[in-house]
């Protein structure tokens, strides 16, 4: 009878295990899927020509997404500069100021504002800056990812701010610091790492989105310059190539994914590093 | 309640005067009225909670900080009452180390130069290098640490913490110093190093303890007040307090019987 225990018992443990190692290998080897995936088929088109020269005219072979790769980096160059400090002093108010019931409201809208689908940013920016304007524009395409960035730049910055011990604020304070004087010279410089991190991880997450620029910045076979035109970007670039008739758009589109993804691989690692890399580690 | 008598070669550096104090609505200080001596240390004891640590932290005005917290009565500092003066400057006179060392996240120059820095009560750079080193002398910490002064200050040891931040307290050249409880996390050899600071210390400014260890403030206090409940049950020489004390209660708890 014991022996059936035990029996029963080691089989479901088997089994349990083999399930949960299935899941985890699945859970990963999804990623090293897609980025090999990505790599075979763009591989072809992942020449030097990708990164430095213009789209070609349809039937023309050859040609790169150069403008896109500076689209998307001025793009979330745009939207860091609308995310970032209304996101960071937002986190700020609520880590240090905010008293409950205002801080409870804030938070709780922007969780859902971090719930928004990226498409209905998409029509807030057209409509805020693209119909007043009748035209779209690189402004209203970082002004759509740089909204999608702010609930997370105000959670992590807040997060990473509470994290700091009291103590440290106390501190500043007993030495005649005002509280806005520790908060600067002491709080926040101890939570920079962090909240840094937090900031590249918001934006290697908004590099992929899509939707909420498919009708503010559009998209744009040629360079964009200054910020009024319509502009390239890689995820649009993929969407645009992806749904074409033609195999090398298709293969221009698998290396532009490759790149992207690459890109928010080394922008994900990086930020892990800087999280990991504190000269003075508080306890 | 009043039963200190200043010796006779002593000045009143700080004192209260029917201090009251609230958290909401719990009185956690009730009529507490006393003199603190210059250049003495005086010491205060009691049991968790009975207010010893919030007195202390009201003498600073560190109390402010918490919602909801509200000081009635008087505390006054060379007669003035700094309740009604700019807490800033009443923390640059009145001077602060906390139970657990809080150095902050920077270097040990850096976590001395803060105060001065935002102060700003040094002219130059060399000037602040004099202070920090300065400040390092008085808390016995320079010859520990003169040659990783850009180190973090987390690399020290947990009594090198705590003499650190005694030394960022005196680097704004404090003429009292609070201590509360400073020497709860430390080893007895990090300890009596700590106390054999205090004994320097009190030359060149005013120090008040807070202490669980009754041997502690029987070694180094000059005058010791014993709390209870959020009352001052008595105050007197610390040779009184522990060997011939005038109330009943202050007897039972030095002795051991409650507490």
């Amino acid at each position: 009878m014991a022996d059936l225990h035990t029996l029963r018992r080691k089989t479901i443990n088997a089994v349990m295990l083999g399930v949960t190692g299935l899941c985890t290998l699945l859970a990963a080897g999804t990623l090293v899927f897609i980025l090999g995936y990505l790599f075979v088929h763009g591989a072809s088109s992942l020449t030097l020509d990708f990164f430095t020269k213009l789209p070609t005219p349809v039937g023309e072979s050859g040609g790169g997404m150069a403008n896109a790769i500076v689209g998307s980096g001025k793009l979330l160059l745009l939207a860091m500069g609308v995310g970032v400090p209304i996101g960071f002093l937002g986190g700020v108010y609520l880590a240090e100021f905010g008293g409950t019931t205002f801080s409870f409201v804030i938070r709780y809208v922007t969780d859902l504002l971090n719930g928004v689908p990226s498409i209905v940013i998409g029509i807030f920016a057209y409509t805020l800056i693209v119909l007043p304007q009748k035209h779209f524009s690189t402004l209203a395409g970082g002004l759509g990812l740089g909204v999608m960035m702010i609930p997370i730049a105000v959670r992590s910055s807040e997060e990473f701010l509470r994290a700091v011990p009291n103590s440290l604020r106390e501190g500043a304070m007993a030495l005649g610091a005002s509280k806005a004087r520790s908060i600067l010279t002491v709080v926040i410089p101890a939570a920079k790492n962090g909240i840094m991190t937090g900031i590249m991880l918001n934006l290697a997450r908004v590099a992929g989105e899509t939707a909420p620029l498919l009708f503010t910045s559009f998209g744009n076979r040629y360079w964009s310059p200054g910020w009024e035109q319509p502009i390239s970007a890689l995820p649009v670039m993929i969407f645009t190539y992806a749904i074409s008739p033609y195999e090398d758009w298709h293969k221009q589109a698998w290396a532009a994914g490759f790149v992207l993804l690459t890109l928010v691989l080394i922008v994900n690692i990086f930020a892990r590093a800087v999280l990991s890399s504190k000269k003075h580690v508080a306890r | 309640m009043d039963a200190s008598k200043p010796l006779p070669d002593t000045a009143c550096k700080l004192s209260a005067a029917d201090l009251n104090f609230y958290y909401g609505s719990f009185q956690a200080l009730k009529g507490i009225s006393m003199e603190i001596f210059a250049n003495q240390v005086t010491a205060f004891i009691g049991p968790s909670g009975c207010g010893k640590s919030t007195f202390l932290r009201t003498l600073n005005r560190m109390n402010e900080t918490i919602r909801g917290s509200l000081a009635e009565g008087k505390i006054l500092l060379d007669g003035v009452n700094i309740l009604e003066q700019e807490v800033a400057y009443v923390r640059r006179r009145v001077g602060m180390v906390f139970q657990r060392s809080n150095p902050f996240p920077k270097s040990i120059f850096d976590n001395i130069a803060y105060g001065p820095r935002i102060n700003g009560t040094v002219p130059n750079r060399a000037a602040l290098r004099e202070k920090v080193e300065q400040s390092l002398h008085r808390a016995a910490l320079w010859d520990e640490v003169k040659d990783k002064l850009n180190q973090s200050a987390y690399g020290l040891s947990g009594g090198q913490q705590q003499r650190l931040c005694i030394a960022r307290a005196l680097a704004v050249d404090p003429e009292v110093l609070l201590l509360d409880e400073p020497c709860s996390a430390l080893d007895p050899i990090a300890t009596a190093k700590i106390e054999d600071l205090i004994f320097q210390l009190k030359d060149s400014c005013t120090i008040v303890i807070v202490t669980h260890n009754m041997q502690q403030a029987a070694r180094v206090a000059d005058h010791t007040g014993f709390f209870l409940l959020g009352r001052l049950i008595e105050f007197d020489s610390t040779a009184v307090i522990f060997k011939n004390p005038a109330k009943k209660e202050t007897e039972d708890y030095v002795t051991g019987r409650f507490g």
